[in-house]
């Protein structure tokens, strides 16, 4: 309630003026209290991880959790990078190719498809249009089951392909794509374009792309995040372990930790140098997001 | 910008005449490079699997007697019977039905409440907590349940004291310490959904309530709330379809602790009922799931917009 009377301090009255003195910092302080608690919730756990990653096999169990003890990060590396063989960098290496190149191939598609829904009238758009928003809602996890019956049908399980290719398919990069061209590339333009005889191919690849830049971050980071983020496929589609991404062999490993344990130290180092870089990267480009998350909210 | 200039300065009327007819074949090729490769994948990847799997659900194998040769024939509803007949499909959809009506209101509120405080002039420091607590999202969820399953052990988490006395891996409580992974994960993302919102809110809006003497309190259940409702909306069928589809974290955390079932969720039993291997009853599974998932967050849709034009 105190909250409530806060802003009473812009009042003309003195009484009123002493009373917003004497509360303003009081709902700050509950503020403070409330952000501070959260920070501690959402950080510790990522603390945990970086501190636990530099501790040895005996520290990790003997030492206080939240603090480090010896410095082993080291050897923790050169443990993880060389296990198996050096299986690690490889996952690390599918994981890349998985999520980055299938993402940035994707967001081409994806562009390329919404810019067309977007600025050409033709004959069964809106159907197309319908087709592809109810492809958003359809959850990849659903699709991992139907994709493998498929891929086994031709007999291509446990390939590359079997996983990058589906990876490909972003119905709700198409869906920003739309929405960002429609508010973003002038029709006035691409007449001009027309004029000066440029083809509409050829108009698309070098005014408009540049027009949509920024949505085609966006699309990027998403559709990053989903095929990254995506466990069943891989676990359904994928039994060699040379080519699983970085997430599916952590999984495996860390189900080994009670016959191997001292896989548990490579789990660990593991998980931590492949959020890392994400980390920092989703962090230095949060602008994006709020950009894709806000023309997101204009579906609902 | 430069090359709407230039573009505009060559000369407009050049090439008007006759061209109306050629445009459109222009856009015929155009439309054929720019629309066809997605929709050659869409078709291949995501309606073609989508068709199969409806096929195989409603094939069946027979068997000439007890050793003969299986072969694979339309065996009509055979398949769904089974789904129907399947107490475990059945009380992994009650689980997480318990378990999306528990945790998809705390995380939506908890991401409205932190949206509303970084949004108010209350909180010094904005971008700093909007990078904190987005920070879970970049980690994946096998990454996710793999830390907090560490972080639950009896013996091995920094925080012993309270994991060697309550049994948060046990059968009671792992659905929930489940629920506290997912909420860690997503919180940070929705409320940046419900942040960004607040920000397309014009200022005169609460310039207009503060004369009219509103406090912060007030303004932000009146004015704000009732203003990032559609953001509210799309959250919570992204979650709806999240708890429905929950399989990663539960799965990981098979390996920490017995109390998880090999058919804890709905997915979890299409998963392992294809390791049997079963394809066509797994299939029929998946079907029942995906209509189930795509009939409530229909539902959800409908109740949530009548509410919000009432």
């Amino acid at each position: 309630m105190s909250i409530l009377t806060r802003t009473d301090g812009y009042g003309p009255t003195t009484a009123r003026e002493s009373r917003g003195v004497r509360e303003r910092p009081m709902s700050r302080l509950v503020a403070f209290v409330i952000m501070g608690a959260f920070t501690l919730y959402f950080l510790v756990p990522i603390w945990w991880l970086a501190v636990a990653s530099t501790k040895s096999r005996g520290q990790f169990t003997s030492s206080a959790g939240l603090w480090f003890a010896d410095f082993h990060l080291w050897d923790n590396l050169t443990f993880l990078f060389t296990y198996g063989g050096g299986v690690y960098l490889r996952w690390l290496g599918n994981a890349v190719i998985y999520a980055g190149v299938g993402a940035l191939l994707g967001t081409l598609l994806a562009s390329m498809c919404g810019y067309a829904l977007a600025k050409y009238l033709f004959r069964g758009r809106d159907l197309l249009f319908n087709i592809i928003l109810g492809g958003v809602l359809v959850p990849v996890t659903a699709l991992a089951l139907p994709l493998f019956l498929i891929f086994s049908a031709v007999d291509m399980t446990n390939t590359y392909w079997s996983v990058f290719l589906p990876s490909l398919v972003s119905p709700f990069g198409v869906y920003l794509a739309r929405i960002y061209a429609a508010a973003s590339v002038p029709d006035e333009l691409l007449e001009a374009a027309r004029l000066d005889g440029s083809g509409e191919v050829r108009t698309f690849f070098t005014v408009s792309v540049r027009l949509m830049a920024p949505a085609l971050v966006t699309i990027f980071l998403f559709q990053f995040v989903t095929i990254w983020n995506n466990f069943f496929l891989p676990l359904v589609m994928l039994s060699d372990d040379r080519l699983y991404p970085v997430t599916l062999g952590l999984y495996a490993w860390n189900s080994q930790t009670n016959a191997v344990p001292e896989l548990r130290t490579a789990v660990i180092v593991g998980a931590f140098v492949a959020i890392v870089p994400l980390i920092l990267a989703f962090l230095g480009l949060q602008r994006f997001w709020r950009g894709g998350l806000a023309a997101g909210g204009v579906k609902a | 910008m430069s090359t709407q200039t230039t573009a505009r300065g060559r000369n407009p009327g050049a090439r008007q005449t006759g061209s109306p007819p050629r445009r459109r074949t222009h856009h015929a090729r155009a439309l054929a490079v720019l629309v066809v490769p997605f929709f050659a994948l869409f078709t291949l990847f995501y309606l073609l699997p989508i068709g199969y799997a409806v096929f195989r659900s409603f094939r069946t194998v027979e068997r000439e007697g007890t050793f003969g040769p299986a072969t694979e024939v339309f065996g009509g509803l055979t398949q769904y019977e089974q789904v129907f007949a399947s107490d475990a499909f059945w009380a992994s959809l009650g689980r997480v039905a318990l378990f999306g009506i528990v945790q998809v209101p705390v995380m939506l509120g908890l991401a409205l409440v932190l949206a509303l405080l970084i949004d108010s002039p209350l909180v010094r420091g904005k971008r700093f907590y909007r990078l904190a607590f987005f920070a879970p999202y970049a980690v994946p969820g096998v990454i996710a349940a793999i830390m907090w399953g560490f972080l639950y052990s009896p013996s091995l988490s920094p925080f012993s004291a309270v994991t060697s006395n309550v049994p948060l891996l046990g059968g009671g409580m792992v659905l929930w310490a489940i629920a506290n992974v997912v909420t860690w994960v997503y919180v940070g993302y929705n409320m940046l959904i419900i942040y960004s919102a607040l920000q397309a809110i014009p200022g005169e809006i609460y310039e207009a309530a503060r004369i009219d003497g509103a406090g912060q309190l007030r303004i932000a259940w009146s004015v704000k709330v009732p203003l990032v409702v559609p953001a509210l909306v799309l959250t919570g069928v992204f979650s709806i379809i999240g708890t429905l589809q929950l399989l990663t974290e539960p799965q990981v955390f098979r390996s920490f602790t017995t109390s998880v079932s090999s058919t804890f969720t709905p997915n979890l039993v299409v998963y392992t009922t294809s390791t049997v291997p079963n394809f066509n009853l797994a299939a029929a599974f998946s079907v029942v799931l995906a209509l189930l998932t795509f009939v409530l967050s229909f539902v959800f849709l409908r109740l949530t917009q009548r509410k919000a034009f009432q």
